[in-house]
């Protein structure tokens, strides 16, 4: 009796959907804007995969039907990660306290 | 090269620090410190990965000269977008995800040996199942960006489009997919996976196109939530936990915030996802043409309304946004202030064209977040202050949905500006808002109406403080 690894990540899926829900919930509502940016570029961590593919090509051709979606999908994710991080950086940079600015 | 326990223990940990990024995200304070641990998280994930390549063939390279032109993008539009245009640019995002997983899909179907999945034509029936949900999911949340980006860039129209048999139609292509995967197991074709693909672009398309402009919230969230569900199931077929992680996380997030957002406005997610309803074009309920006598003031009245109040509450809604009006908004709080007079800013929870839109933007202009407060923690204080400056929200001020049953927003949670002893409504014209119906507060007493552009009031208010 074995049991299937599929069913391992299958437990770390239920079990990190439960994570989300508790740690979203704490999410103060002034910050959802920049929950959504963040969610936004941490989902493109599918980069991974992006990565693998792109490396399908054998040494002589780089290039080949399967690394080309691979490399395109490089580029997307690379928008999104750098773009979303930044983007989020940038708003909260923007959130202060009172006090803390009177000009 | 590392071995694949230990490529598995450092895709946990990126994981891991995904999660702590979210965590951040409970203060404004612990915040931009959670963002830090969502990049090394990053950076890890994608650091091992490249370590567990064995053969740096020249292939290596372009991953470089791709990333770095992908991120360039990135930063670039990250430093140049305008806050007010943080809706667009958050659906825009998330059709990179949905489009990135169908590519990693697809790649994955035509060499699935690279990914230890089996050979072509012969792939492990678990993987293909799951590189059809991500494809399939990623391609609807790809198309359904897209327009939701049209109509909010305002390059699409805002209002809803709908045909008869839209419902039955979308439910035929849904199960058309399911359908099309059933036989893409059975036999593996590459035909039934690229009408999969196919099909899924159209379903994102036209479930989106029926939803109004007012109902972006919902929409942007729950496309928030299927990029998620996308990268678990690539996640899954990669067999990589990070992914797996990051999906459930980012999944479950957005559903979240399609909950609340569904809340805020008292309707089913069922009843939004249908549509019809939200747009601008509405016939308005059982026609009241008849007109009723509003006070029309100044930005005099205004200012000396104000000058003389001891507490004012700013109520900011989607109109601030359009005319730009946050930071004109900040200056006058500050003359206010200056006055003596006590200012705090309530956003109700579907203000705006996405979760915290409104806040962004007042943080933009330096207003600091512990003057800004939800609707559960402020809505008392309306019956104590003397003044309510209503600027570009509508509906979410409309006694109306505590009043009467018939309306289409009765039980809606609205801010309870009617009870502060004066209103100041700062809008361009009578005309009813994106729910398309009548504002009774228009009528009330103790409103003034500011007929102007939000931003040109609030400046000409400014000079009359």
């Amino acid at each position: 009796m074995e049991i299937d690894p599929f069913i391992f990540r299958l437990s770390i899926f239920i079990l990190s959907i439960f994570v989300g829900y508790y740690v979203v919930w704490s999410v103060t509502p002034s910050l959802h804007t920049p929950l959504m940016s963040v969610t936004n570029a941490i989902s493109s961590v599918i980069i991974v995969g992006a990565i693998i593919a792109s490396l399908a090509g054998s040494s002589l051709s780089v290039f080949n039907q399967s690394s080309i979606f691979g490399f395109l999908a490089i580029v997307l994710a690379a928008i999104n990660i750098f773009g979303g991080f930044l983007v989020t950086q940038r708003m909260l940079a923007m959130y202060k306290k009172k006090k803390k600015d009177k000009k | 090269m590392i071995s694949a326990n230990l490529l598995a223990i450092f895709y946990l940990i990126s994981g891991i620090l995904f999660i702590l990024a979210l965590r951040g995200l409970s203060s404004p304070e612990t915040s931009r410190q959670g963002n830090l641990f969502g990049i090394i998280g990053m950076a890890i994930a994608i650091t091992v990965t490249f370590l567990s390549i064995d053969n740096f063939s020249s292939g290596f390279l372009y991953v470089i000269l791709f990333l770095l032109v992908g991120g360039s993008i990135g930063a670039f539009i990250a430093f140049k977008i305008p806050m007010t245009a943080m809706p667009e640019l958050v659906a825009g995002f998330h059709s990179l995800v949905g489009l990135a997983a169908v590519f990693v899909a697809i790649s994955a179907f035509i060499s699935p040996e690279v990914f230890n999945l089996g050979t072509s034509g012969n792939i492990k029936l678990a993987s293909l199942i799951e590189m059809s949900i991500g494809a399939a999911v990623g391609a609807i949340t790809f198309s359904g960006s897209i327009i939701a980006f049209l109509k909010l860039r305002g390059i699409m129209s805002g209002s809803p489009i709908t045909f008869p048999g839209q419902h039955m139609l979308n439910l035929l292509i849904l199960i058309s997919i399911i359908v099309l995967t059933y036989f893409l197991c059975l036999n593996q074709s590459p035909n039934f996976f690229w009408s999969v693909i196919a099909i899924s672009f159209l379903v994102g398309f036209l479930l989106i196109i029926p939803i109004g402009g007012a109902d972006m919230p919902v929409v942007i969230s729950m496309l928030n939530s299927y990029s998620g569900w996308a990268a678990a199931g690539i996640g899954f077929t990669l067999e990589n936990t990070a992914l797996i992680i990051t999906g459930a996380l980012v999944g479950s997030s957005g559903a979240i915030l399609s909950y609340i957002m569904c809340k805020g406005m008292n309707r089913s997610f069922f009843n939004v996802i249908l549509g019809g309803f939200g747009g601008t074009d509405q016939t308005s309920s059982k026609t009241s043409k008849e007109q009723k006598p509003v006070k029309n003031g100044n930005a005099d009245d205004a200012a000396f309304l104000m000058k003389n109040a001891s507490s004012v509450i700013i109520v900011p809604g989607y109109g601030m946004a359009v005319a730009q009006a946050q930071h004109a908004l900040r200056e006058m709080v500050d003359s206010l202030k200056k006055n003596g007079v006590k200012v705090s800013y309530a956003i109700h929870p579907v203000a705006g064209r996405m979760p915290g839109h409104m806040n962004v933007l007042l943080a933009e202009a330096n207003v600091p977040y512990d003057e800004v407060f939800e609707l559960e923690e402020i809505n008392n204080d309306f019956a104590n202050c003397d003044v309510a400056y209503v600027i570009g929200a509508n509906d979410v001020t409309n006694p109306v949905a505590k009043t009467d049953p018939q309306s289409p927003i009765f039980g809606m949670p609205v801010l309870d500006v009617e009870k502060s002893k004066s209103v100041l409504f700062v809008k361009r014209s009578l005309s009813p808002g994106y729910a398309g119906i009548d504002n009774d507060l228009f009528y009330r007493d103790n409103t003034l109406m500011l007929f102007a552009d939000a931003k040109k009031m609030t400046e000409d208010i400014i000079k009359n403080l």
